[in-house]
Parts: C-alpha cells; sequence; structure tokens
C-alpha cells in the first residue's frame, strides 16, 4: 500500500529508491546523459575553458507565488554561470526529502525543475536522493552543481570596473524577497506580486552581444543590491554611486517595505542582473536588454566615480546622499 | 569642511531647505542645538542623507524616542527566561530580535532550540495562540504610546474570545515625561524639539505644550517624510529667530491638538501609568505603563513566575548619554570599534533606529 | 519610535476590516477608529488604523515611492 507520501525506505537504495527514480524522476528530467544512471555521467565537452558552480536551496515555503525551490534551483544555478558569461550545459541535482512528504510535492517540484531546465536548455546529467527522518529537514532541500562553458575571450570580473563606468539593472528589484516573504507565518499579506525567478543566460548573451566590453554582472540575490553593489565596490576598490529616484521598484515591493520598515535595497531578487559597463556602451547594452523579454524593465541606476574607493553611495531621492552598508542579518518586520 | 554640503535638493525639499537656511542665517548662530525625540526619525535623517542638507552649524541629536533603545537589559533577560520555558512560545517584533541581555539574546535562544517567533502585529501572536492552545504564547510588548494601544486591543480580544494561552512582557512607555527628564538635566543644553509625529497621532500635540510654557523651548510634531522633516527643521529654526516658542504641528496630515481619543481610552482600559526605568534615563515617574488589575491576568512575568531583573549597564557602553543627547555616536569609546551592528553592546547600536546603528550604517560623512 | 504607512480601507465588518496599500492587501484592526468607513484613507500600525488621512496624502506618499510608473512613462524603466 503506498501512503502517498516519501517513507524513509526510498532513501534505503532498494525497489521503492528505484521505483522513486525511474518511475518518478528520469521521465521528467530524461536525456542521453542521465538515461544510463551510472555512477558518474560522461560529457562530451569541447576543450573551452569550463565553469562550474554550486548552490543549496532551503527555501520557504517550497511553493511560493510564480515559483517554488525546483525552478529556483535550476535558475539560481544557472544565473551564477551565465554571471561569468559561461553558457550553461550540465546540472546536478541532489534532493534531501524529509520522510513524510507527499509524493505529490515532490512531482511538483520535478515538473518545476524540468520546465526551468527546458527553458534554459541544460540538462539535469545526474542526481542523488537522500531522505532523513520526519523532523530532520523542512520538506526537501536541494543540492545542485552547474557546469558551463566560458567562450574564448569573456573575462566578466568587477576587477574590470573602473570610474566612468556605468551600472545597470536589468528589471525591477526586491520582487522575490517579498513574494516569499508574503506567505510566511506571522506576517502574511496578499499581492498580485510574484517571485520574477528566470533563467538569465539569454539576457546576458543578448547584453554581450550589443555591450562586449561589459565589466562584470551578478543577480543581486541575498542582501539584495546593497550587497551586490557594495561587492562590486569593495572588489574593485572603485566607488559605484546609485541614484534613488532611478531604481526601478515595484509598487507591490515598495507597498510592503514601507509597511514592514524594509529597505528594498537590501531585498533579494532571483531574476536580474546587476550590470557594470563602459559609459560608450550602455545605451546599446540597455536597447538589447529592453527588447528581450526578461528586460522590459531595464533602466541605467548609477554610474561608477573614483571617490569614495570601495564604498557604495546612494544619492537620495530628496537630493541628500550617505553610505550603503552591508546588510547585517535577518530581513525583519519592525515596528519602530 | 567636514561633510560636503549638497545644494541639489530635489524639488520637495527645496523650499524647505532654503527656509532653513534662512532661518538659520537670521539667528546669527555659530551652532544650535536641536533634539529629534523619535528613532524613527533618527532613521529617515539618516536614511534621506538629510545631514547632507544641513546648514553646517545645525547640530541635531537622538532622543530617547527608540523603544529597544530604552528597554532596560532587565527586560531583555525576563524575555530571554520565558522563551526558555518548554510550552512558551515567545512572539516579538522584529526590533527586539538581536538586541543584548546581560548573557544572551532572542536569537541566541532560538537558535539554542527555544520558541521564538517574529510577528508584524501583536494579533498575530494572538491568531497563533488561537490555533495552537497546548502552547502558551507570549508576546514581548514594548513600544510608545502608538503602540501599546493595539496591545490593549489585542488584550481585549482574547478576553472576548476567552483565549486562555496568550500572555504578554509589558514594557511600554510614554511621553513627555522623559523629555521633563532632559529638560531638568543641567548636562544637556536643548534649544528645540522635534517631537514624535506617531506617537502624537495618539496622544495629541497638547501632550508637549508645558515645554515652551515651563522651559521656554519651541515644539514642532513633524511627520516622517524628508520634506516634512525639513519642514519641521525650518520652522524650529523660524520659532528661534523670532523669539517665539509654542507647540505647532507639521504633520497636519495626521496629528491634531486632541489626537485618537478611542484609541487612548482603550490603552487606558487595559494599562495604568507607572513609574518605568529607562536605559540612560534611570527610573522615571508616571513614564510606562502596566496591566491594570483586571487584566493582571495576561502579565507573563506573574503567569510564569519570572521577575524582571534589575540590568546592569554593559561595562564601557555610553548608550545613555547618547540617548540624552549628551553625546554623538561616534564620540562614544566603544563606537564602530568594539561596538558595531554585528557585535551590539547597548541597544543604540542593535535597533535599526538606535542612533548609533543609523550612524554607523549611514550617517559617516561622505566628501 | 512607530513606523506607521498611509492605506486604504477597503472593507469593514465590525472591528475588523481589510486595507490596501500600493497592490499589497492585509487585514487590519479598527477597534481604534471605530468609524472609519470602507474608502477612507487612514493610518496603519502593526496591524491597526489608528487615525483617518486624507485622500491627498495618501497620493502624494506612494507617489513619492512609486517611482516605477514615472520611470516607465519616461521610457526608463
Amino acid at each position: 500500500m503506498n501512503s502517498g507520501r516519501i517513507l524513509l525506505a526510498h532513501g534505503g537504495g532498494g525497489v521503492l529508491m528505484h521505483r522513486l527514480i525511474t518511475e518518478r524522476i528520469v521521465p521528467k528530467l530524461g536525456n542521453p546523459a542521465l538515461a544510463p544512471l551510472l555512477d558518474s555521467a560522461i560529457l562530451n565537452i569541447s576543450k573551452t575553458r569550463l565553469a562550474l558552480t554550486t548552490d543549496s536551496f532551503v527555501v520557504k515555503p517550497i511553493f511560493f507565488p510564480g515559483g517554488d525551490i525546483g525552478r529556483l534551483a535550476v535558475c539560481g544555478t544557472i544565473n551564477d554561470l551565465a554571471a561569468v558569461g559561461a553558457v550553461p550545459r550540465f546540472l546536478t541535482l541532489a534532493l534531501i526529502l524529509e520522510e513524510g512528504l507527499p509524493l505529490e510535492v515532490l512531482d511538483r517540484v520535478l515538473d518545476g525543475i524540468a520546465a526551468a531546465a527546458s527553458e534554459a536548455d541544460v540538462i539535469v546529467a545526474t542526481g542523488d536522493t537522500k531522505v532523513v527522518e520526519r523532523g530532520a529537514a523542512d520538506g526537501m532541500y536541494i543540492n545542485t552543481a552547474g557546469i558551463g562553458e566560458v567562450p574564448a575571450g569573456r573575462n566578466l570580473s568587477p576587477k574590470n570596473i573602473q570610474p566612468g563606468d556605468v551600472v545597470l539593472t536589468t528589471g525591477t528589484l526586491g520582487d522575490h524577497g517579498i513574494a516569499v516573504m508574503s506567505r510566511r507565518e506571522g506576517i502574511e499579506f496578499t499581492t498580485e506580486l510574484v517571485s520574477d525567478v528566470a533563467p538569465l543566460a539569454s539576457v546576458m548573451e543578448a547584453m554581450m552581444a550589443a555591450a562586449p566590453s561589459v565589466r562584470c554582472l551578478r543577480d543581486p540575490t541575498r542582501g539584495g543590491a546593497a550587497m551586490t553593489l557594495g561587492d562590486f565596490a569593495r572588489e574593485s576598490g572603485t566607488a559605484v554611486w546609485i541614484e534613488e529616484a532611478r531604481v526601478p521598484i515595484r509598487p507591490e515591493v515598495a507597498g510592503a517595505c514601507e509597511m514592514l520598515g524594509i529597505d528594498p535595497l537590501y531585498v533579494a531578487s532571483e531574476g536580474k542582473y546587476l550590470v557594470v559597463c563602459p559609459g560608450d556602451e550602455s545605451e546599446a547594452a540597455l536597447a538589447a536588454l529592453r527588447s528581450h523579454p526578461l528586460g522590459r524593465h531595464a533602466a541605467r541606476i548609477g554610474e561608477v566615480r573614483a571617490a569614495p574607493a570601495g564604498k557604495l553611495v546612494l544619492s537620495t531621492r530628496i537630493g541628500g546622499r550617505r553610505l550603503v552598508e552591508m546588510p547585517h542579518g535577518e530581513m525583519l518586520p519592525r515596528i519602530c | 569642511r567636514p561633510e560636503a554640503v549638497s545644494r541639489d535638493a530635489a524639488p520637495a525639499a527645496a523650499p524647505a531647505v532654503a527656509a532653513m537656511h534662512r532661518h538659520f542665517a537670521a539667528l546669527g548662530r555659530k551652532q544650535v542645538r536641536l533634539m529629534e525625540v523619535c528613532g524613527t526619525h533618527t532613521m529617515a535623517i539618516y536614511r534621506h542623507g538629510l545631514r547632507s542638507l544641513f546648514p553646517a552649524g545645525l547640530e541635531l541629536t537622538s532622543g530617547p524616542g527608540c523603544p529597544v533603545c530604552v528597554t532596560p537589559t532587565g527586560v531583555i533577560d525576563a524575555a530571554i527566561r520565558l522563551a526558555r520555558i518548554p510550552e512558551v512560545t515567545l512572539c516579538t517584533f522584529g526590533d527586539m530580535l538581536r538586541v543584548p541581555g546581560s548573557t544572551s539574546s532572542l536569537d541566541a535562544e532560538r537558535a539554542a532550540g527555544a520558541s521564538v517567533r517574529v510577528c508584524y502585529s501583536s494579533l498575530d501572536a494572538l491568531d497563533i495562540a488561537r490555533a495552537q492552545p497546548d502552547r502558551q504564547v507570549v508576546f514581548a510588548g514594548v513600544g510608545f504610546e502608538t503602540t501599546a494601544p493595539t496591545m490593549a486591543a489585542t488584550i481585549l480580544s482574547a478576553e472576548e474570545e476567552n483565549i486562555a494561552n496568550f500572555s504578554a512582557l509589558v514594557s511600554y512607555k510614554t511621553m513627555p515625561q522623559p523629555m521633563r527628564a532632559l529638560l531638568q538635566d543641567q548636562t544637556v543644553s536643548l534649544e528645540g524639539f522635534l517631537c514624535p509625529g506617531h506617537v502624537s497621532v495618539v496622544t495629541g500635540s497638547q501632550i508637549y505644550e508645558f515645554i515652551p510654557a515651563e522651559f521656554g523651548i519651541p515644539c514642532v510634531v513633524a511627520g516622517f517624510e524628508p520634506h516634512e522633516i525639513l519642514e519641521g527643521l525650518a520652522m524650529l529654526l523660524s520659532q528661534l529667530a523670532e523669539g517665539r516658542a509654542e507647540v505647532e504641528i507639521q504633520y497636519k496630515a495626521a496629528v491634531v491638538r486632541e489626537g485618537n481619543p478611542t484609541a487612548r481610552a482603550v490603552m487606558n482600559q487595559v494599562f495604568e501609568p507607572v513609574d518605568a526605568e529607562w536605559r540612560g534615563l534611570g527610573v522615571i515617574a508616571g513614564s510606562g505603563l502596566a496591566l491594570r488589575s483586571d487584566y493582571v491576568k495576561y502579565d507573563a512575568c506573574a503567569r510564569f513566575g519570572v521577575s524582571i531583573p534589575d540590568s546592569p549597564p554593559h561595562p564601557g557602553c555610553s548608550c545613555g548619554d547618547v540617548l540624552r543627547g549628551a553625546m554623538r555616536p561616534e564620540e562614544c569609546p566603544l563606537f564602530g570599534a568594539a561596538c558595531t551592528p554585528e557585535t551590539p553592546f547597548g541597544p543604540c547600536m542593535v535597533s535599526s533606529e538606535g542612533a548609533c546603528a543609523a550612524h554607523h550604517k549611514y550617517g559617516v560623512a561622505i566628501t | 519610535m512607530c513606523l506607521a504607512v498611509p492605506v486604504k480601507l477597503v472593507s469593514k465588518d465590525g472591528a475588523r476590516g481589510e486595507i490596501e496599500l500600493s497592490g499589497v492587501r492585509r487585514r487590519a484592526d479598527l477597534r481604534l477608529l471605530p468609524d472609519a468607513a470602507p474608502g477612507q484613507y487612514v493610518l496603519f500600525h502593526a496591524g491597526f488604523a489608528i487615525q483617518v488621512v486624507d485622500e491627498t496624502y495618501y497620493r502624494e506618499y506612494w507617489q513619492l515611492r512609486n517611482q516605477f510608473e514615472e520611470l516607465k512613462r519616461a521610457g526608463q524603466a
């Protein structure tokens, strides 16, 4: 009798695990590299440079407006590869499942993974499944690794940033963080806002074609734009100046942040890049982004100067200016 | 000059900035010291970079209007003791999570296994109590007259639905008594108060009228938008330049002289004024709230036999002087070295609104 | 001291109601402002309505924060 839930036996390497893999996982993700189910997948890679990344996903709740832990895992991994100019090719997928997780939930997450992988034209080449006792995990966690090919001549890094460069965003900031927070217990609010989680490799390619000497790009996930732009300044020793009035923030994100006492600059996005490119290529880059479905709201939000070195400065809407420090902890609703 | 003064104020603020500079010049003084009482004002001033728009000689000190800043360590220790009780779920606003007690903090206790939940509203805590009858839900009640009525209303809801597993750690503070204490303290020389906007929504501006009457000091109740704060400061400087001292309301959108009588009635139905200990200011008569006898069954300390220990200050911590406006954050020996947002000593660094946290996060001068 | 934001009261059922601000909706308690009527604008703090404000204040408050619409109109965003 199958209770419709994950049992400890599903992790035991026996028939239940075999059926879980062959009847539920492989049919949704199947491809020639995965099909043999060997201990390792053998990959045909040309002799270019490879990019390798890894990430873990523990988002709660597992399903949130606009996405799920599966889609997040694929997109997050792809976006880290594309951030160094790599063409994403292969992913690994390690599932850690809590005893008692409804199989229906696993199916929906696997659908999210499959859809995102095909959307981004990558394949899940190998994987692993483990089950832990009830209570030892929170539903499910996912760990991934990602491999991509870095075309010759591409060396994206914050070290390339120079005074006179321009800072762009590929779209609105803070959508993901607020979409997930709206479902957190003790905070609940409803909003039409959905997470922006999306694979960005094609956005990177469109931009590199229009602005070949892009300096660097990075997805502002945990810690938001403040963290990413602060990293750019610290890693390049330049000063990144941002104009608050130019940063595109959706009304729902601005509303939720005002209600909860949170600064939108610290809220995560999962489908956006912050980009630094030379001044003379910024118009071309913006035009290319705005004609891409994931870049419709791309905007120029600031510029790079020499001073104050290593710092992120915000020119506020009211004409004042201040330093923006790294976030130092959880993002919590405040009353004061 | 330490701070580059930016002349390019946005249209919304330009008139207020111009008025501020005009009245300051008319005063013909090198320095004027004002106080913004409310921590939310402190935060907005730093977050919008307003200091870069001030006349160079305008000194604005942060007052005791930040609930976390003025909460004595003993209250934090009591919250921690309650959180350690197995059947207790301790609910709190995000503001209190990282405030250091004498040996631990609520987020450290959560990591060690205590049930600590962050809520947006005391009503959310009541929902948790209703949904989990086997748990004892305790809400850490800190704040001023804006927040105390919301707690009182939540207790009345608990009473109506007789939700027995809900109680509160009560540590509310009220205005204007600490302002009187500051004025009677010779070491502090203040020439004007920017008064709290949202407390005054409930209390009304009437509660500050003794200040110009007895001390000849101007008061302006201001909103929290950058241009509202600038207008409030311009109004204070205008009073000084014209030798006037009265209570003016800049925040007309939300504040009237009588405030919100219903909110006060609900607050006074559940709570009664008591003497209260303020971090850095000591005990101030009639400046806190406690549950009235009809509602003492909602007192978590009584219910669980937890007493609020007295609170020795952290060695070397001068949060008290910063709160009294007698010291600027960067003048404290611990500021930015031993005491940082990651390793906060006193609550002025832990609270995102504390003068020290706001200054550390936003206030470093930009040349 | 206390963060409060201007919101629109969209519905009311006794002492409870629902508010809306800039695309976000949440339940609200009206016990501290019993006379507030749907369609009015109120200050919202920690789940409670604490004062009535006028519509122009609400519009100005959110217009200042809602540069996204302006940026879109200016073809910027």
